[in-house]
């Protein structure tokens, strides 16, 4: 077993209404910064895991996204490749 | 009939169940500690609002692992009734007991106001003392009252007449403008596929007494009673 370090990405579904995105892009209008067309808010998540290797780490990290921390039906996650933590 | 409330740490409408339950319902009701393992034997179970483990990760997503979740599930797969008062709707979601999702006021902001519902259908266990159309005045108090669900799920619980509260005007009228929250389609309340769980964003717990404002909730509790009795 080693040490693994994970990081998880966890952001509003595509095309659902995303109010806190959409205040965020408001606010950057109101700076100045025209060019930007989306924002979307989410979650970073990092986790530390015993496994045996990084892909069983990444496996298992993809298993608590899907039970635990992302919403199946609201929200979207993306992992990160293990590090040895 | 005993009325079972779960108190998990962050629930803050245990009490308002209790007493609506108790002084003006006349009924049985006992607390359940979010680490029991038993119902006591409750017919009827409330998870109450509140902010259940502080709305960590998301609302209600933490809530559901509780000891005492495992035995409300078995509970509402027998048929049990169950009652998902705002973060307990938000639960009842996250349980799997109920379709979709909550999600943040799309305005941002917490509300706390009383909203006009609509009831969509009165042949449920939870409606049958009000009657189709019917207009109840209920307090909101909320900042994830946003319910989601994917157009095909939507479409269904509206097929299967399971959409039982939406939010209204004074006249009944179905706007953007009565919904307090962005909810898809001003959906207040929803029932499961076997009518026996309900979730609801509004407190008809607070509902109970014209020294609150409105009664307009009593009979939702007893609609349960006549259903749950006969």
């Amino acid at each position: 077993m080693a040490q693994f370090r994970i990081a998880v990405h966890i952001t509003p579904r595509k095309g659902l209404l995303d109010p806190q995105g959409n205040a965020v892009k408001g606010a950057l209008h109101t700076l100045g910064f025209e060019p930007v067309k989306d924002v979307h808010v989410g979650r970073y998540i990092v986790i530390e895991t015993d496994a045996y290797d990084a892909i069983a780490a990444e496996e298992a990290v993809t298993d608590m996204c899907r039970k635990l921390l992302a919403n199946p039906v609201t929200e979207d996650f993306e992992i990160e490749s293990a590090v040895h933590a | 009939m005993k009325f079972g409330i779960v108190t998990f740490p962050g629930s803050n409408c245990d009490y308002d169940a209790f007493h609506a339950v108790t002084d003006v319902l006349g009924e049985e009701a006992t607390y359940l500690w979010h680490k029991d393992h038993d119902l006591q034997g409750a017919d009827v179970i409330i998870l109450p609002g509140g902010f259940s483990y502080g709305d960590y990760l998301r609302a209600g997503a933490i809530a559901r692992f509780s000891p005492i979740m495992q035995e409300v599930v078995s509970h509402a797969k027998s048929g049990g009734p169950v009652l998902g008062i705002c973060n307990g709707f938000q639960i009842a979601c996250e349980a799997g007991l109920l379709p979709g999702a909550l999600m943040r006021n799309s305005h941002l902001q917490f509300v706390s106001a009383e909203v006009r519902i609509r009831v969509e259908n009165a042949d449920t266990m939870f409606t049958n003392l009000y009657e189709r159309g019917e207009i109840l005045r209920i307090p909101i108090a909320h900042g994830d009252g946003r319910y989601v669900a994917s157009a095909d799920v939507l479409d269904e619980l509206e097929a299967e007449g399971r959409v039982i509260f939406r939010y209204a005007d004074a006249s009944g009228n179905i706007s953007a403008d009565a919904n307090p929250n962005g909810s898809e389609r001003n959906i207040a309340g929803i029932v499961s596929e076997s009518g026996n769980v309900l979730g609801m964003m509004p407190h008809p717990e607070r509902a109970c007494s014209p020294l609150l404002g409105s009664s307009d909730g009593v009979r939702l509790l007893e609609s349960i009673l006549t259903k749950v009795a006969a």
